[in-house]
């Protein structure tokens, strides 16, 4: 689960982290009114939105008077935000955070990851900040530092420091640094954090190290016992048939093809997308519908991707393993006489119980397209999705 | 022979009083494995379809000899229990359990690193199919009747698209020496390469499927395994070709994040070792087939 930079910015507050001081704003009028709180000749309007690549895109407005902090706010809110990591789909601005402007001497970069690899925390930074770490690497790889954290003891004060004396700080610099690094840490490591990144770190003319952005994701097989870092989910940033699907317990992720899927388990999707991509169409969505594929699940996998105004044929694909499969096809037939998709569906079933799961199609007299392997479903779907026209309505097609 | 299980091992249920763990214990013994017993905390004394149940792994191992064991514990719990197996003595532990927050398993892999490599308990999963030996023995939730037993090892993250593998062989008459699902998790307990050594020392299994997906650092390992050490041949697919960058695909682990974690590139690197790429995930049984006619 992601965040927002200004909730990221106040976990790391509570832990020792230094941010400028910031609030957030709804409306123009409420940014003009934060900015004479917090004070000061320069400010910092920032767009709150889950993608990075903010500033390239213009969500982030450097403003010098309070009818600059109104104008920048009036323009940003309701604004769809388009950068080179959001998708072209954008995301919509519905908050602003407003800072202080303050005197940068130095721009560092400061990530935390799980690495996978050594199975550790990992902490990744580079004296090369504002630039995106995928930059810095190719551009400048002799700045990264590398430190893995030993999980038994977690981060200790040495390694902070060794890895604030390579970014070059100065002697007067490395205790803020090593508050910083080690509340990240401590932050990271409390609420299972998978990714904390905060570019720019930066280092002030009066030698304070701060956070200036921040970045956080969240494990969401953690939430359950992090009550607060649940509460701050933010649905507008999410894709509406991913929180549909996430509200009911199902595995979506929506893509821009016109083939909707629904299949059992993850590796299978993934394989009935490819099996799609290869036969010459495009996927509409990843979905997974889990293994005990029960009716109901059935039922509302269908009336998730028909949601999807794209798309323009489904394809069903479920090798039964635990599950049966009569019990799916009555969950197809089922969700299809209550609700016709109107588009051509196709169906492929495998595994225990296939032969009566077929029956059960043939004999519902419903328009669907059978397939006995993955291969035939894949090239039918294709087909049928081209010839969408000629397909509505079509007879039972004995496979 | 088979790897890591046959019909003699003795298998403990972590969670046998619960409806998921109850029904898989009856699937297992009914497929042939020895299932010898189970632990929900709490439960000690009780009896589950005959089975004696125990409050601690400790006290069910010294009872029962049981030399492995299955996670069926809820995700929050899940991590202990299979710290518990570890210290318990299990050889073996097959965690099924999805869900598990990432960082209890980097303090599962840690705890496991108390014990010596030779006395390290072997840990398959979490959020995996299990392990089958067909016609022997499962430690899993696979349907037993899609594996043919035979002399092809199988090895993957996902379970499905493994049945999908094992199924479309057996239409070939391909028969599998061991199946086994290490999961979709980014931090796991086996990887590729560990259960490529296993198959590789394995003289029953002449030839090995993979089955990869996009992700994280584990075909690239067992790229240099199979480059460096491998003699028998191996047959792979990757999933995921059409899947973007950045987003999680069903399981925790399927995720591009950097460079080199995408199918196309996963295939470039085994294709380069000399592995047998299944170009659709349709053809994976007949890929098989071709590399062992050719072998």
């Amino acid at each position: 689960m992601d965040i927002h930079e200004y909730q990221a910015k106040e976990i790391l507050a509570r832990f020792g982290v230094s941010t400028p001081r910031g609030a957030l704003a709804y409306s123009p009028e409420q940014a003009a009114y934060r900015a004479r709180e917090i004070g000061g000749k320069l400010w910092v309007v920032k767009a709150q939105v889950h993608t990075g690549g903010r500033g390239k895109a213009g969500g982030v407005k450097l403003c010098r008077s309070e009818d600059e902090v109104m104008d920048a706010a009036d323009e940003l809110l309701g604004k769809k935000l388009v950068t080179h990591q959001s998708g072209p789909a954008g995301k919509i601005v519905g908050r602003l955070y407003v800072e202080g402007g303050v005197a940068i001497a130095k721009e560092l970069y400061l990530g935390f990851v799980l690495d996978r690899k050594s199975e550790r925390v990992m902490v990744v930074a580079s004296s090369e900040g504002g630039m995106e770490i995928e930059e810095i690497a190719a551009e400048k790889p002799h700045s990264i530092v590398k430190v893995s954290v030993e999980p038994a003891v977690g981060m200790q004060a040495f390694q902070a420091r060794e890895i604030a004396f390579a970014l070059g700080l100065r002697p007067s610099q490395i205790q803020s640094a090593v508050n910083a690094l080690m509340g990240c840490y401590r932050a990271f490591e409390e609420l299972d954090a998978t990714m904390l990144e905060i570019n720019p770190l930066i280092v002030t003319e009066d030698d304070h190290v701060m956070a200036l952005d921040a970045k956080m994701t969240f494990d969401d097989n953690a939430l359950f016992r992090h009550p607060a870092v649940a509460e701050l989910r933010d649905k507008s940033q999410e894709d509406p048939r991913e929180t549909h699907a996430n509200d009911r317990g199902l595995s979506y992720v929506g893509l821009t093809g016109k083939i909707g899927c629904i299949v059992n388990g993850a590796g299978l999707a993934m394989a009935t997308m490819d099996m799609i991509k290869l036969a010459g169409g495009e996927p509409a969505n990843f979905l997974d519908i889990g293994g005990g594929a029960t009716p109901e699940r059935v039922a509302k996998a269908f009336k998730l991707v028909t949601m999807d105004k794209n798309v323009e044929a489904i394809l069903v694909n479920i090798f039964a393993g635990i599950n049966r499969c009569d019990w799916v096809a009555e969950g197809v037939v089922q969700a299809l006489e209550k609700n016709p998709a109107g588009v051509p569906v196709i169906v492929r079933l495998a595994g225990t119980h296939v032969e009566e799961g077929r029956r059960i199609l043939a004999r519902s007299g419903l328009p669907i397209i059978r397939a006995n392997t993955l291969a035939e479903a894949a090239e039918r779907a294709v087909a049928a999705w081209k010839n969408n026209a000629n397909t509505v309505g079509l007879k039972v097609v004995n496979a | 022979m088979s790897i890591l299980l046959d019909r003699t091992t003795p298998v403990l249920v972590q969670g046998i009083t619960g409806k998921i763990g109850s029904f898989h214990a009856r699937e297992m013994r009914g497929y042939g494995s020895n299932v010898v017993g189970g632990v929900t905390p709490g439960k000690g004394g009780a009896t589950q379809d005959g089975l004696p149940v125990f409050d601690t792994m400790k006290e069910a191992v010294e009872k029962t000899g049981a030399t492995a064991s299955i996670v069926f514990v809820p995700p929050p719990f899940a991590a202990d229990s299979i710290m518990e197996a570890a210290d318990a003595n299990i050889r073996l532990c097959v965690a099924i359990t999805d869900g598990i927050p990432s960082q209890d398993m980097i303090r599962v892999k840690r705890y496991m690193r108390r014990y010596r490599a030779e006395n390290r308990m072997r840990l398959i999963g979490p959020n995996c199919a299990g392990v089958i030996s067909p016609g022997k023995a499962m430690m899993g939730i696979m349907p037993g009747n899609i594996y043919l037993p035979g002399n092809v090892g199988i090895v993957g993250r996902s379970g499905t698209l493994g049945y999908e593998a094992a199924a479309q062989m057996m239409e070939l008459g391909i028969g599998v020496s061991t199946s086994v699902g290490i999961g979709g998790d980014p931090i796991n307990g086996s990887s590729f390469k560990d259960i490529l050594e296993l198959f590789e020392a394995d003289p029953e299994t002449h030839a090995v499927v993979m089955i990869g997906e996009i992700g994280g650092p584990q075909e690239a390992e067992a790229a240099e395994y199979i480059r460096d050490h491998m003699t028998k041949p191996v047959i792979a697919y990757v999933a995921g070709l059409s899947a973007p960058k950045g987003r999680k695909m069903g399981h925790a682990g399927a995720i591009i994040q950097a460079f080199g974690e995408g199918a196309s590139e996963k295939v470039e690197l085994l294709r380069d070792v000399g592995v047998a790429i299944a170009p659709t995930p349709a053809e994976i049984g007949g890929t098989a087939q071709k590399v062992l006619k050719a072998a």
